[in-house]
């Protein structure tokens, strides 16, 4: 049943520097899921997400993408498999317009149902201010333009490095609230969150790191508020 | 108590080479036939130049490919002075240090707004200026150029031998002085905050370090040096005009091919590259612009695959220095 | 002098400040897109202009047909040249790039020297080189020289359009903003900057072939026009394509006015203009102002 996954991370060390970030660290996302991931400051979160989209490459282990090994594939070929990343801080491209931002998402031309319309109809805020250049939104519209942007290489599994960071509770449901529509043709998504609340009415499936380990991991119904507590602090 | 130590084992060993080195060509005129009296001479000229050049790129992380601007401007100051006001060859060399290093201040303010690769070819412009305004200088022979009178020459000691043997030690005492300034800035506290600034600019900045005024300062003492090099090669070569004076190849390619060769960033490395191109030239000299070709293939080489030079692959790999540079921190063992 | 023969004066310093302006575009283009300047850029424009003279003799064309195929070369040169060498120099430290350049400039140099000798040469377009066209009553330009400004502007203009109006246009621009983003997006970022080496030898073959039709040009003349470039680039201000057409236009003016007063002095002025407007504007004049 594991192999049948869309992802499935195996056992890996992954450094940031010359510091081990993620120790022995597993987990698989099956198509069309929900999986969240949480923990605290420095447990390794982000660290996973660049592992999986090829920005860094874990010293032991494997990531598994469809069967297929990616665990040394760089990141523009990460991508063009299928794999895109919201980065964490949105980074979007200072020099380009809101919609050259979505474009160049789109750039790897995959095929799909994402086109420059839909994403507008997703997030009618963006087409507004298309023409604007990037840095001129504001925190919760940047972060709608990096998801846009990721969603327009069409990809099948979609990582989201604490969209939440930075951005008023009321904007932070907005954006969740439209995570539904996004998830309707079986793409998958990864959800690194600090919000909990959020994470866990978002995902189905939960991991929590703790300095660079697993401390647990389940579906989101089953798992009790002591037990992630107990995971989160390492209590 | 605790304290610093600099020297190692292998610094030991070094400063006796040296020790031994000098002693060993100081004597040269009484050893040496007038062709390797001449060759020692420019050998140690081009490890004077490739080590000024090396203190400003490699430690202070200023790259200039316009340092013949000082080389000529050192030249043109002797012939001017010797021609123009009657000094004595030798005081005018001493005089072009200064000199250059005053003419380096305006110059430095200005191309100092310049960074990177853009600071580069500025002082490449400088170099230009300085050799177009050398060609309008008709008292000394304009485009052209001049020789040095016989009046000066004979000026300097009364026969050639003699004044073969002159220029040579005033070669090797420059050198000896150049390279021994060097070590003494380096091992003092501007040397730290300098090996701090080549390590890692940022860093040096964060923790304190001047790192506008010290670039100033080494980039001004380096003119002061350079310019009175510079000075010596003309009064051996009896002859200037703005293009020997400011050539691009002969002051600066050839410079940065020893520094880059020998270890860049490091003390030891001009004067291994210098070696090492001597070696080159005296076995590819007929090949003419093949060799310099050839010269350009082996920089890239080891710029892209043996970044640290020659010196530096032995340097890293077993901690040598040559000099007592480092210093280390002997912590008393408990009784 | 009269009023009308100083307006001839700034007119040619207009006219070949344009051919300064390309040469200084393919030097900003690469700069911009990946933080690199290259040393041997004014070598490699001689070295277009050795190609074309291989290609005229060999196929008998005039110069302007050879560039139909001095383009191409050149940019499949500056192709694998990127992509073989200069990617691996990229990266925090700013000697590699620089010190690979300058040993490609002295390679280029030499390389030239050996296979075409010291000799001077210059490429013979033909008849258009007498040419003249009549601008207004009491004004005539030469048709080549004109053709050649007219061709710069088109360049730069175009060079504009590719930025702002195409997908490689905008991937330039996402790589030069954050590279590892860039990547994120699926852009092989070395091949991107491949690309822009590519077009900007593309941009060196056209800029080759005029100043060989021009000019004299021989093996060592190279770091002169890297020189220009550079001026016209710090003169205009970084970052502005148009501003470095008008960087260009200064210079080429500069050095027209003071050619005008002594022949000695032309390229002089024109470094004396570029060190005041680094003394008084060290951002040049039209730089562009970051979003």
């Amino acid at each position: 049943m594991r192999d049948a996954s869309l992802l499935n991370v195996k056992g890996i060390d992954a450094f940031y520097g010359d510091f081990q970030a993620l120790f022995d660290v597993s987990l698989s996302v099956d198509a069309g899921q929900i999986v969240a991931v949480i923990g605290a400051n420095g447990a390794g979160k982000s660290t996973l997400l660049k592992s999986i989209a090829g920005l860094t490459h874990p010293h032991r282990g494997e990531i598994l993408f469809g069967g297929a090994p990616i665990t040394n594939a760089p990141a523009f070929d990460v991508l063009n498999r299928g794999i895109a990343l919201v980065p964490e801080g949105r980074r979007l491209f200072p020099s380009l317009s809101v919609e050259e931002n979505l474009l160049i998402g789109g750039q790897s031309r995959r095929p799909g149902p994402w086109t420059l319309a839909r994403v507008y109809e997703l997030f009618p805020v963006l087409a507004e201010r298309r023409h604007l250049p990037a840095p001129a939104l504001s925190g919760g519209q940047q972060q709608m333009a990096a998801i846009g942007r990721a969603l327009m290489s069409n990809p099948r599994l979609l990582l989201c490095d604490e969209i939440s960071l930075g951005l008023a509770p009321i904007v932070v449901r907005e954006i969740y609230s439209r995570l539904p529509h996004v998830v309707t043709e079986g793409l998958s998504l990864i959800i690194v969150e600090q919000d909990i609340m959020q994470a866990l009415r978002a995902a189905s499936h939960v991991y929590c790191l703790q300095e660079g380990r697993v401390a647990l991991q389940g579906p989101a119904h089953a798992l009790t508020r002591e037990a992630i507590s107990a995971a989160y602090f390492g209590v | 108590m605790s304290r610093v130590e600099r020297a190692t084992r292998s610094s030991r060993i070094g400063v006796a080479l040296v020790a031994v080195a000098l002693i060993i060509l100081a004597l040269a005129p009484y050893w040496g036939d007038r062709q390797t009296l001449r060759l020692l001479a420019e050998m140690l000229t081009f490890a004077a130049l490739a080590s000024l050049w090396n203190l400003l790129a490699g430690y202070a992380g200023l790259v200039s490919v316009g340092q013949q601007a000082f080389v000529g401007l050192g030249g043109y100051l002797l012939f001017a002075l010797a021609i123009l006001l009657e000094v004595h060859p030798i005081p005018a060399i001493l005089i072009a240090g200064p000199i250059g290093a005053l003419v380096a201040i305006p110059v430095a303010l200005l191309i100092f707004r310049l960074r990177g690769a853009y600071f580069a070819i500025g002082t490449w412009v400088v170099a230009e200026v300085f050799r177009l305004l050398a060609s309008q200088i008709s008292v000394l022979g304009g485009g052209s150029g001049i020789s040095l009178p016989a009046a000066v020459v004979i000026a300097m000691a009364p026969n050639r031998q003699m004044r073969e043997f002159e220029i040579y030690w005033l070669a090797l005492a420059l050198t000896a002085v150049v390279l021994g300034a060097i070590v003494l800035l380096l091992r003092s506290r501007h040397g730290l905050a300098l090996t701090a600034i080549r390590d890692n600019e940022q860093a040096a900045q964060s923790n304190g370090i001047d790192v506008w005024r010290i670039k100033f300062i080494v980039y001004v003492l380096t003119a002061f040096g350079t310019s009175m090099i510079g000075a010596l090669i003309f009064l051996q070569k009896l002859r200037i005009s703005p293009d020997t004076a400011f050539s691009v190849n002969d002051w600066t390619a050839f410079v940065i091919f020893i520094t880059v060769s020998g270890g860049i960033g490091r003390i030891e490395g001009p004067v291994i590259g210098t070696i090492i191109f001597f070696v080159l030239r005296q076995t590819l000299a007929d090949l003419g612009s093949l060799y310099l070709l050839m010269m350009g293939a082996v920089a890239i080489a080891v710029m892209l695959w043996a970044p640290k030079g020659l010196w530096g692959i032995f340097a890293e790999r077993l901690g040598w220095q040559a000099m007592p540079l480092r210093r280390h921190l002997m912590l008393e063992k408990k009784p | 002098m009269t009023a009308m023969q100083w307006f001839n004066v700034v007119l040619q310093g207009v006219l070949i400040g344009g051919l300064y302006a390309m040469f200084a575009s393919g030097l900003s283009l690469i700069f911009g897109v990946m933080r690199l300047v290259n040393i041997a850029h004014g070598d490699l424009i001689v070295l277009a202009a050795y190609i074309s003279l291989m290609v005229t003799q060999a196929l008998g064309v005039d110069p302007l047909t050879s560039l139909l195929l001095v383009v191409p070369i050149m940019a499949l040169i500056g192709y694998a040249l990127q992509r073989g060498l200069l990617n691996r120099t990229l990266g925090e430290d700013l000697l590699p790039p620089l010190l690979v350049t300058f040993g490609l400039s002295i390679i280029i140099q030499n390389g030239l020297l050996e296979l075409f000798t010291a000799d001077s040469r210059r490429l013979q377009a033909g008849a258009i080189e007498i040419q003249t066209i009549q601008l207004t009553q009491s004004v005539w330009v030469g048709a080549l020289p004109l053709i050649q400004f007219v061709v710069a502007v088109a360049v730069i203009a175009g060079l504009q359009a590719l930025f702002y109006k195409t997908a490689l246009g905008r991937a330039f621009r996402a790589t030069s903003d954050d590279q590892s983003v860039a990547q994120l997006m699926g852009l092989d970022t070395r091949h991107v900057f491949a690309m822009a080496m590519a077009l900007s030898l593309a941009i060196v073959a056209i800029a080759g072939v005029f100043l060989a039709i021009r000019t004299n040009f021989d093996p060592a003349i190279g770091p002169a026009r890297l020189i220009f470039g550079f001026e016209a680039v710090i003169i205009g201000g970084l970052g502005s394509m148009w501003g470095t057409l008008a960087g260009g236009i200064i210079l080429g003016i500069s050095q027209a006015i003071g050619a005008q007063i002594d022949p000695g002095w032309q390229l002089l002025a024109g470094h004396i203009v570029f060190l005041a407007i680094l003394a008084v504007r060290p951002q040049g004049l039209f730089p562009k102002v970051s979003g």
